[in-house]
């Protein structure tokens, strides 16, 4: 499904068809975007700056999640075990050698990778629920691996690690964790966009539409399911590295069935099948539970249910899901194509014959 | 000896579980996966009716029972049916959304302290001897006789009565059996309330055995691999499939390493995934077509 447009645009040229931005408007709105990402760090403070850093590490797994769940409709709900696939690779090497950031990184991204390899592999005899367990069962086994290296190290509150250093200069600073985080976030996303529009990504999209039609068409199928699954867990990967530093410890704790699910809503409530829903989806996850609090902090309840924060969060978290599998399957980004339709068709927008 | 005792009721406790997930499956081809705090919604209702009915624990046992059956008739009338029509994958996750949504509910009404219903019913589980050196507690016992009456009720039920049919018809073909008048709806909010009853009871007895709190729920999420690896839409493979990973799990823990507890079921998934996705006695899958 493209996105409404108003008239007075032609590709008149066959180069316009491979152009990423096409229209004016669309050039004008991503340089306000630029912008403003660009300024943000100089006007916010340390929390929302903290704030901005989670959402810009999470945006990285769901865009990598999306790819897989959205794109190329493989289930996965071993997420969080594939961030902790990254964070454990980074916190091994640095504590058993002591390795700085430009071998963790693409070592983490290789352990990803070849995580997904292997249970990638499952996916060529699996289809959807199979596929689902045994992601599932990933996830536990890395979480046990886990375990076992803290218990077996003595690290019983988890691996510490210190902040990287690039350049020279130690990654401590929110703002320099943000610069470093909104190039990799971009590059993600640039990356996954652009791998969307190759050979690669028609495949996935076809695999998705219907696995029998698509190896009718001449496409091999176990190569784009595993291609599909070792690039997802390789940027998934990556991203828990990065987090690891980020947060400055690894631990099997960090890392709860409820952070799989959390990815997988980003997917539910951005809207499947779109790499803005992604990012949607997002900024959606990680900004709820501060407006829960915010909301909880207005009505003056916060002294009395304290404790209960984090169930309260996680009921909630369960209403939003049910609420846009529901009634809204398209998701946020539906919702702002909608918008999109109505604005530009306004006054003369009307409801297509036949839907209620 | 005592390991044999330990295996049958973990087998049992399984069992127990997983059948909830079977019956779920095998009529409505969607994976519940919001079953271990459905399980734990039962154990809590039997804290509450506990503390509602002091001295008559019969009375308090049968209306937990009755509350999870109208749980699980309510959860398909109210959220699930919405799912009719689309995908596997939407209900699916509709149910863990589900999962969720009790998970924080049920700490937020129950608090996290652990609760000992047991107690309450004024019961005590005593501790009883099996042969010459075992010995089993009379949760363990109950369990393992609750399953055997389960089950039995299970077939029977399926096999004999008029609705126990049709349940099976709508399994096999939803279109045909629709046609031949069986209301679909009917029958899956039956197999919804049976399946939350059979996990509730597991949930009661296990709240028995060593009290309700917060994390039950994981047991029903390792409870799934028994399902699974039975097939996941065969009762009789269930019951196989939790005495196999029982057996596995109690050999590994007393042998190999206690830590191994949690991941031990996930492993035999992972083994029969790869040898035989569709499980010991499950019907392979229809081929893809066009």
């Amino acid at each position: 499904m493209t996105a409404p447009r108003s008239s007075g645009y032609f590709r008149i040229r066959y180069e316009d068809d491979f152009a990423l931005i096409d229209t004016r408007t669309q050039k004008v709105w991503l340089g306000v975007l630029a912008f403003a990402l660009a300024g943000f760090p100089f006007l916010a403070n340390s929390v929302l700056l903290d704030l901005a850093n989670q959402v810009l590490l999470v945006s990285i797994g769901a865009v990598a999640l999306m790819l897989l769940t959205g794109f190329a409709g493989q289930i996965s709900l071993g997420h969080a075990g594939l961030l902790a696939v990254g964070a454990f690779t980074t916190g091994v090497l640095f504590r058993e050698l002591a390795a700085p950031f430009w071998i963790t990184l693409p070592a983490s991204a290789v352990a990803g990778a070849l995580v997904g390899l292997v249970f990638g592999l499952p996916s060529l005899r699996l289809r959807g629920l199979y596929l689902a367990v045994s992601t599932l069962a990933l996830h536990f086994m890395v979480l046990h691996v886990g375990q076992e290296y803290e218990t077996r190290r003595g690290l019983s509150s988890g691996v510490v690690i210190e902040p990287p250093s690039l350049f020279g200069y130690a990654l401590q600073d929110g703002r320099a964790w943000y610069v470093v985080l909104l190039a990799a976030s971009t590059a993600t996303v640039l990356l996954s966009l652009n791998l969307l529009r190759t050979k690669t990504g028609r495949a996935w999209r076809a695999i998705h539409g219907r696995e029998a039609v698509a190896e009718a068409l001449g496409i091999h199928v176990p190569v784009a399911k595993l291609s599909a699954f070792i690039v997802s867990c390789t940027l998934t990967s990556a991203a828990g590295c990065l987090a690891a530093y980020y947060r400055g410890f690894v631990s099997a704790e960090a890392f709860p069935l409820f952070v799989t699910i959390q990815y997988v809503a980003t997917v539910i409530i951005g809207g499947i099948g779109s790499l803005l829903g992604a990012l949607l989806g997002t900024l959606f996850v990680v900004l709820f539970p501060y407006a829960i609090e915010a909301s909880m902090n207005a009505l003056g309840l916060t002294d009395r249910l304290s404790s209960m924060i984090f169930a309260i969060n996680q009921a909630a978290f369960g209403v939003a899901m049910i609420l846009f599998l529901v009634f809204e399957p398209q998701g946020l980004v539906g919702i702002w194509r909608r918008i999109q339709a109505w604005v530009l068709l306004w006054p003369f927008g009307q409801k297509p014959l036949g839907r209620p | 000896m005592q390991l044999a005792v330990n295996v049958a009721v973990l087998a049992a406790i399984y069992a127990l579980i997983s059948c909830g997930y079977v019956l779920i499956y095998r009529v409505s081809r969607v994976l519940s996966l919001a079953h271990g705090e459905l399980m734990m919604l039962g154990a809590y209702g039997l804290a509450v009716t506990a503390s509602l009915f002091v001295g008559h624990p019969l009375i308090a046992i049968g209306a937990a029972a009755l509350l999870s059956v109208l749980v699980g008739v309510l959860v398909y009338v109210l959220l699930m049916r919405q799912m009719t029509g689309e995908s596997v994958l939407a209900a699916v996750l509709t149910t863990i959304a589900l999962g969720i949504l009790l998970r924080g509910g049920m700490v937020l009404a129950f608090g996290t302290q652990t609760q000992y219903p047991l107690q309450q019913l004024g019961w005590t589980n005593a501790s009883l001897p099996v042969g010459p050196s075992a010995r089993i507690s009379a949760a363990g016992l109950l369990l393992i006789l609750g399953t055997a009456l389960v089950y039995g009720g299970l077939f029977a039920f399926l096999r004999m009565t008029r609705w126990g049919i049709r349940m099976r018809a709508a399994g096999q073909n939803p279109l045909l059996a629709a046609q031949r008048g069986i209301r679909l709806h009917g029958v899956y909010a039956l197999a919804w309330g049976l399946a939350t009853f059979s996990g509730g009871i597991a949930g009661m007895l296990l709240a028995c055995d060593a009290g309700v709190e917060a994390t039950l729920a994981t047991i029903g999420l390792k409870a799934f691999p028994a399902a699974l690896v039975g097939g996941l839409d065969s009762l009789a493979g269930a019951l196989i499939g939790s005495l196999v990973i029982a057996f596995v799990e109690v050999a590994l823990i007393s042998y190999v390493d206690p830590l191994l507890s949690d991941v031990v079921p996930f492993f035999v998934l992972l083994a029969m995934l790869v040898v035989r996705p569709w499980g010991l006695f499950g019907t392979r899958e229809e081929l893809d077509r066009v």
